[in-house]
């Protein structure tokens, strides 16, 4: 190996972290460049989340309060939970997309570039995380019709989960897109993947009084843990009684452990970071 | 500058048991254009991708600038650009911006990169269009902006695996001239592989590759000397005196072949001449006069006993070589 520097060489850089953040950097404005050009897609995927809040919220909501007495709504307790669907048919979406790009050959400009393949997985997933967040900036938007507070600290706190959720859901939703080849075997295979991740994650319902086949199902979700917290987050901030609050927003239970939502936040970023792993692995595999 | 631009020796490369490669050795010097000929499935692919980095080599050696293309990946993958057959652009972005996101993934220096984007850009002719999104572009117009983004990092080898695949004729012509123009401008190595025998004559020396070994390797006018000897056939009045004639007065045995009088000489061009000479005293007229030197095609039959576009057709092609070129 010659040791020696040629002239032409002095200009090519070393692999560094400033050269796989500019990588990640790069892919994440890719993602935003999409975004802002595809309004269509999105008005269509606002219509999902507002036909659950204001329809299935509503319509179950009247069923409701007949028996529940305080002044939290159906739609109140709904608010966080389809923001978390929100995230997760867009995040997903966003992951999956990656299908899309092998189909016509970027994926390739990417991979073969001198970084590495978790600079580029990284940058996509914050794109993921990005996109779904600016979804829901026009949910958080309609947060006083459902009777939450425009609480400054609340709404921060909310964009933050939400993010953390995105990436979340982003990495899960690559890891899903590693082996596919065909854009017509991604959507049914997020579907298959996603909906029940939304069935069995306590954005529809309050996770106590379950059977315990429902309630394990429930436990061994990701998404669970990233639900939680948002919902505790909003009803922080609601001025209700302690009865109701564990009506509605009974927590996560291990047994006799009611878990903190400090655990629960540290159990998605640990999610995070398996699922990214996984992604990288399997796309360093395949590719 | 003494290391080459290519080295490669023993190069085995084998999916299960099938052989793609079969032990090639190779060397290209710095500046050259080098052609890489074969028929779909002979292992050209596999090679521009084991020297690209993308396919580990299952035996021998290979290094690229010098660097080892096993070990160097990423120090390798700096110094080269590469042009796939398949297209590689993103459509919804526009030309610039394509060229933008490679530059940060190649980590160009920032003050410089506009300005080389504008370099490339133009070179290519498609500085005007730089705005426009890529699904806008006609396919030769992606292949020359997939050509400027190659270039971006400059590197010192660009690898062209099928550049004008899929191109209509004059848009192929116009690619290289591209080529050439880049090699003026750029001093750089092109290591650029076809399967259109033509397109090779652009090359300053050509590998010409079948069932994963190099069958022959030399410049395109020494291959074809090689082969021998150009054919000149003439159309005459009468077909049997200008065969007595070539005879008498040249020495030289001529045949009659799809209604002209056909001779096979080393140099055809500087034969007419004195064909003229000798076949007007004999008074034969000579209507017509071709002159075919031996082509590329020629070549290619010499060395592997078929035709180009037979061994294309045939059975002998590889299957996973096949599978890898997607």
């Amino acid at each position: 190996m010659t040791t020696t520097v040629r002239p032409e060489a002095l200009h090519i850089p070393q692999s560094s972290l400033v050269t796989e953040t500019r990588a990640a950097t790069v892919v994440w404005q890719r993602e935003m460049i999409r975004f802002v050009k595809d309004r269509s897609r999105i008005l269509s995927s606002l219509a999902q989340p507002l036909l659950f809040l204001f329809v299935l919220g509503t319509g179950l909501g009247s069923l409701l309060n007949s028996s529940a007495g305080g002044t939290v709504g159906f739609t109140t307790f709904l608010f966080p939970g389809v923001m978390a669907i929100s995230v997760l048919f867009t995040a997903a979406f966003a992951g999956i997309s990656i299908v899309w790009d092998r189909e016509f050959g970027f994926l390739r400009e990417m991979l073969v570039a001198p970084v590495s393949t978790a600079s580029i997985l990284v940058g996509k997933a914050l794109g993921g995380a990005s996109v779904a967040t600016l979804q829901c900036l026009v949910l958080l938007a309609l947060a006083g019709l459902v009777g939450v507070p425009y609480d400054p600290l609340m709404l921060l706190a909310m964009i933050g989960l939400i993010f953390l959720m995105g990436f979340m859901i982003t990495s899960l939703g690559l890891v899903l897109a590693a082996r596919v080849r065909q854009v017509q075997t991604a959507m049914p295979l997020v579907q298959l993947v996603i909906t029940p991740l939304m069935f069995l994650s306590g954005a529809l319902f309050p996770l106590s009084g379950l059977p315990t086949w429902l309630t394990v199902l429930t436990h061994v979700n990701p998404m669970t843990y990233a639900v939680e917290p948002l919902r505790s987050v909003v009803f922080d901030h609601l001025d209700v009684d302690a009865a109701t609050r564990a009506r509605f927003d009974p927590g996560i239970v291990w047994g006799s452990w009611h878990v903190p939502v400090s655990v629960q936040i540290l159990i998605t970023v640990a999610s995070c970071v398996i699922l990214l792993a996984l992604a990288v692995w399997r796309f360093r595999r395949t590719e | 500058m003494d290391t080459p631009a290519v080295a490669v020796r023993g190069l085995v490369k084998r999916y299960g048991t099938v052989e793609a490669v079969r032990g090639i050795d190779l060397e290209v010097a710095r500046g050259e254009t080098f052609g890489f000929l074969g028929p779909n499935g002979a292992g050209k692919s596999t090679t521009i991708n084991i020297l690209c980095t993308l396919v580990e080599p299952t035996d021998g050696h290979a290094e690229v600038v010098g660097l080892d293309v096993v070990r160097d990946r990423a120090a390798v993958r700096r110094r080269i650009g590469l042009v796939f057959q398949d297209p590689t652009l993103d459509a919804p972005m526009s030309g610039e911006q394509n060229l933008r996101f490679h530059q940060e993934l190649y980590g160009v220096d920032r003050r410089r990169a506009p300005a080389r984007r504008e370099e490339v850009l133009r070179m290519v002719g498609l500085w005007d269009r730089r705005g426009d999104e890529v699904r806008t572009y006609s396919g030769g117009m992606r292949r020359r902006l997939e050509i400027a983004r190659g270039l971006l990092h400059s590197p010192q080898v660009l690898f062209l695996d099928e550049p004008t695949i899929g191109l209509d004729p004059q848009t192929r012509g116009t690619i290289w001239d591209y080529v050439a123009e880049l090699h003026r401008s750029e001093e750089i190595t092109v290591f650029v592989t076809t399967h259109y025998m033509d397109e090779a004559e652009h090359c300053d020396r050509i590998a010409i590759m079948n069932e994963g070994r190099i069958v022959a390797l030399d410049t395109p006018d020494a291959l074809k000397a090689q082969v021998g000897a150009d054919r000149v056939s003439i159309t005459t009045d009468d077909d049997e005196a200008a065969l007595r004639a070539l005879r008498t007065e040249l020495g030289l045995e001529g045949a009659v072949r799809e209604g002209a009088v056909t001779i096979a000489v080393p140099d055809g061009a500087g034969f007419v001449p004195r064909l003229f000479d000798r076949l007007g005293g004999h008074g034969v007229a000579i209507r017509s006069v071709t002159v075919t030197r031996p082509s590329l095609d020629d070549v290619f039959l010499a060395h592997t006993g078929s035709t180009i576009r037979d061994a294309e057709a045939g059975p002998s092609m590889h299957p996973m070589a096949m599978r890898m070129r997607r």
